[in-house]
């Protein structure tokens, strides 16, 4: 029975906890992903780097409010920068718009065209993030590092196994719960949350009804920039900030929002999970707990790892290669791609 | 003085042109009906009116007023409202949300309105939390109308509400549409069942090619030879 519980806890410390907190950063990424699909009707592929441009204000902001000795005590410092990132990111969001998906929007465009016109911008926000912040590796998380030792519960259980909860971690799925309620809260009961979904259903409908286009894709960039900016910031604490990871984001985020079905947030959250899951669970190496599970002589040699971490971007390739074979349209049933 | 008035209208799509001065009218409360062949341009005159289409030569006027250069967005802000043929409602969200979207541009309380729409249409309101998409195609039309009448327009403009809805449903769209003509409100109506339709017209458009052919009282059309032959099947 023992041998169990350490087996149980083992898995949550390694598993569990680390995918729950992961699942909510790809949530967040992939909500943002689905509505610009939903309403706007293009691949943001610059989402990525529109979550490194606003966590790099917020670490920005961070070390501004540390040289000032400002801070949150326990909580990390970047809760405090956390508006300003998100300010800089909606007028920097609004500003592309003005820019480039205007010109676009007048000429009715295909959906392709604004897809490579977000590449365009994916690039040259990539130049500006590493112009201002450089390429390398920038740890911001300070305050308190854990809710729970590993080995306070070790001494409190009794066990061989305990599990440790990060302060990011328990922010990550706090933040991205209330985050998410509210989001659904505006969609679902607001008048402005009301018309973006129509506009999202059926845009010439939506215009017949006399809903503002302007106002609908102005509102949804200003919550792509909230949620990029949190979803980048949680992730940023939770590991750390370099440009790069967060560009190689993309995938496993647009894998979240096609899996749950595209232009469907409820999808994009279940998606996010079942992404952080099967990444984690498909590298992670299975050798301690097989060995808690089974009688001592049979403890395996190897470590039972079924894929190098070093891998683990192949796992949402293949699932995404999965759903787009067997359900086009995700688990939730969005548009077909 | 006729309330909705289209005269003249010439143009089409692109670069060719689809109506060539046809002209339709309707009074107010009165039922007006287009019908012809396929291809005759029905759908287009009525879009010209609402102005989705371009129309070069011709002049709309509501009420006495030039409507001409509106976008089909001020034309429903100046009373007009339209049911489109196809995708004519919010397939995801439920059929109150639909009959509130349709009342946007509102900014009084809208219940009453919802109230009248759901006496006129009784099963809506017991459907009214389901999503749109999920009804049947009767029941759909019915959201689509509804929603056209929660601007309390003053001209209610159909294309086609009757396409793929069986005929006990048909009976039952028209029956509702004669209600919403008796309301003073003045409707404008395309339709493939040319024969039920006309019998409920207080006129009805004849159209071929683009060009007005018959003009007249629905009935009359109805007895006319000419038309029962081309159009109605003898």
């Amino acid at each position: 029975m023992e041998d169990i519980i350490n087996a149980f806890l083992l898995m949550s410390n390694f598993v569990f906890v680390p995918a729950i907190a992961y699942g909510s950063q790809l949530a967040l990424g992939a909500v943002g992903v689905t509505l610009v699909y939903g309403i706007l009707r293009f691949s943001n592929f610059a989402h990525g780097d529109t979550m490194a441009f606003g966590t790099m204000v917020v670490i920005l902001f961070t070390w501004f409010f540390q040289a000032y000795g400002i801070n949150l005590g326990p909580l990390p410092t970047a809760i405090l920068a956390l508006p300003f990132g998100i300010l800089f990111t909606i007028i920097f969001l609004l500003a592309c718009d003005k820019l480039v998906y205007k010109f676009y929007r007048e000429r009715k465009a295909v959906p392709v065209t604004y897809l490579i016109a977000s590449v365009g911008i994916m690039f040259v926000l990539n130049g500006i993030i590493r112009f201002i912040i450089g390429p390398n590796d920038q740890r911001f998380a300070d305050g308190e590092r854990f809710i729970i030792k590993a080995k306070e519960m070790k001494q409190l259980l009794g066990t061989a196994e305990g599990v440790s909860i990060k302060v990011s971690q328990g922010l990550t799925f706090v933040t991205a719960f209330i985050v998410v309620v509210v989001l659904f809260w505006f969609l679902n009961k607001t008048r402005t949350g009301k018309s973006m979904r129509a506009f999202s259903d059926n845009e010439d409908l939506a215009l017949l009804s006399g809903i503002s286009p302007d106002k609908v894709v102005t509102v949804t960039w200003i919550l792509v920039a909230i949620l990029a900016t949190i979803a980048g910031t949680l992730y940023g604490l939770d590991k750390s900030f370099k440009p790069f990871t967060y560009f190689m984001l993309l995938l496993p985020i647009f894998a979240s929002a096609i899996v749950g079905g595209l232009g469907n947030p409820l999808g994009a959250i279940a998606g996010g999970y079942v992404i952080a899951f099967s990444e984690i669970m498909i590298t992670y190496p299975y050798k301690k707990f097989i060995s808690y599970m089974v009688p001592g002589d049979w403890k395996p040699d190897s470590l039972v790892q079924l894929l190098s971490t070093d891998y683990k971007f192949a796992v949402s390739f293949i699932i995404l290669v999965l759903v787009l074979l067997f359900k086009p349209t995700g688990i939730f049933s969005g548009k077909s791609v | 003085m006729t309330y909705l008035i289209g005269t003249g209208m010439t143009g089409g799509y692109g670069g060719t042109d689809i109506l060539h001065n046809c002209s339709i009218t309707a009074e107010k409360g009165e039922i007006a009906v287009i019908v012809g062949p396929n291809g005759a341009g029905k759908s287009t005159a009525m879009k010209a009116i609402f102005g989705m289409i371009n129309i070069h030569t011709g002049i709309v006027t509501l009420d006495g007023e030039d409507i001409s250069v509106l976008s089909p967005q001020a034309r429903v802000a100046k009373g007009m409202a339209f049911v489109p043929q196809t995708s004519n409602v919010f397939p995801t969200m439920s059929v109150e949300e639909n009959l509130e979207m349709g009342a946007f541009l509102r900014k009084d309380d809208i219940n009453g309105t919802m109230e009248q729409v759901f006496d006129l249409f009784p099963i809506l309101k017991d459907k009214r939390s389901q999503n749109a998409g999920e009804l049947s195609g009767g029941q759909r039309q019915q959201v689509a109308v509804g929603r056209a009448l929660m601007t309390q327009p003053k001209v209610l403009m159909l294309d086609e509400p009757t396409a793929g809805v069986s005929p006990i449903v048909m009976d039952e769209l028209f029956d509702n549409i004669i209600e919403v003509a008796k309301a003073g409100i003045t409707i404008l109506m395309v339709e493939q069942n040319a024969r039920q339709a006309l019998n409920i017209a207080d006129k009805g458009y004849v159209l071929v090619q683009g060009r007005n052919k018959f003009t007249d009282t629905g009935e009359k059309l109805l007895n006319n030879h000419e038309v029962r032959k081309s159009f109605l099947g003898g």
